[in-house]
């Protein structure tokens, strides 16, 4: 059991698609932003701030903008950023950041892509509260979602 | 954004912790204990006990009340609720933006 996985999470995907395929998805900024869903110009290299425009429905109106740690083709793409960074008029940069990291692996008939968003210990619970909402449900059921979470079984 | 969402960096770090989780766990399954109850049966000192609730109490998610002799204390849901929406909200977003990234390659 991981007693600090609310720190982080952590995705697995299995992509029908070559590794080299997956990792221009990953470092194109083009390609990148088709998915993420950002209008931005890169390239992506270690230390460089990329700034751009989210391009999401209701969001068009917020910067966007990470910084590029490490860049490792076809293996590791990580960069920083304020998550969830959506009240428009507050300044993040004085707040910590998450680390995002991209992994590749070649898998059966593809590539396994691993993602580990971490970091959130850091950040102010108000500003990641984006979607916070009033909730009657029972707190115990609260609870045991939060040990889902805790014990990593999310 | 709910204006009653406290400001409170350390909710989550303060989970980070099995005696706190189990202490949490315990008072949502019971309800409001004291020290007495939290400590009896366990291996951990009151001392010890005392000091993980204090965790609990600065980082929002538990208080404390003088009942006659006693101390008692119980949950603080809210900082809970909102750590455990975040995550679940940057979580559900990560799913969506793969998915559409499995979708690019896949074609």
């Amino acid at each position: 059991m991981s007693i600090t996985s609310t720190d982080r999470i952590e995705k697995h995907v299995l992509i029908r698609a070559p590794r080299a395929r997956v990792w221009r998805a990953l470092a194109d900024a083009g390609e990148f932003g088709s998915w993420f869903g950002v209008e931005m110009a890169g390239p992506f290299t270690p230390g460089a701030r990329v700034t751009g425009r989210i391009t999401h429905e209701g969001y068009e109106h917020l910067p966007f903008e990470i910084t590029i740690e490490r860049v490792e083709p076809e293996r590791l793409f990580s960069w920083r950023w304020h998550p969830n960074a959506v009240e428009s008029g507050v300044d993040y940069e004085a707040e910590p950041t998450t680390l995002v990291v991209f992994e590749l692996e070649d898998a059966d008939g593809g590539t396994m892509l691993t993602v580990v968003e971490s970091g959130f210990d850091g950040i102010p619970l108000s500003r990641r509260a984006a979607a916070y909402r009033g909730n009657d449900d029972g707190w115990a059921q609260q609870v045991v979602a939060i040990e889902r979470h805790v014990t990593g079984g999310a | 954004m709910s204006p009653a969402a406290p400001d409170v960096a350390p909710v989550f770090a303060a989970l980070g912790d099995e005696t706190r989780l189990r202490l949490v766990t315990r008072l949502s399954a019971e309800g409001p204990l004291s020290i007495a109850r939290l400590t009896a049966g366990g291996a951990i000192t009151r001392q010890a006990v005392t000091k993980h609730l204090r965790v609990l109490a600065d980082a929002g998610l538990a208080r404390s009340s003088q009942l006659g002799r006693e101390r008692i204390w119980e949950l603080e849901p809210r900082p809970l609720l909102t750590a455990r929406e975040c995550l679940d909200q940057v979580s559900a977003q990560w799913d969506e933006a793969l998915g559409r990234l499995r979708r690019l390659v896949e074609d």
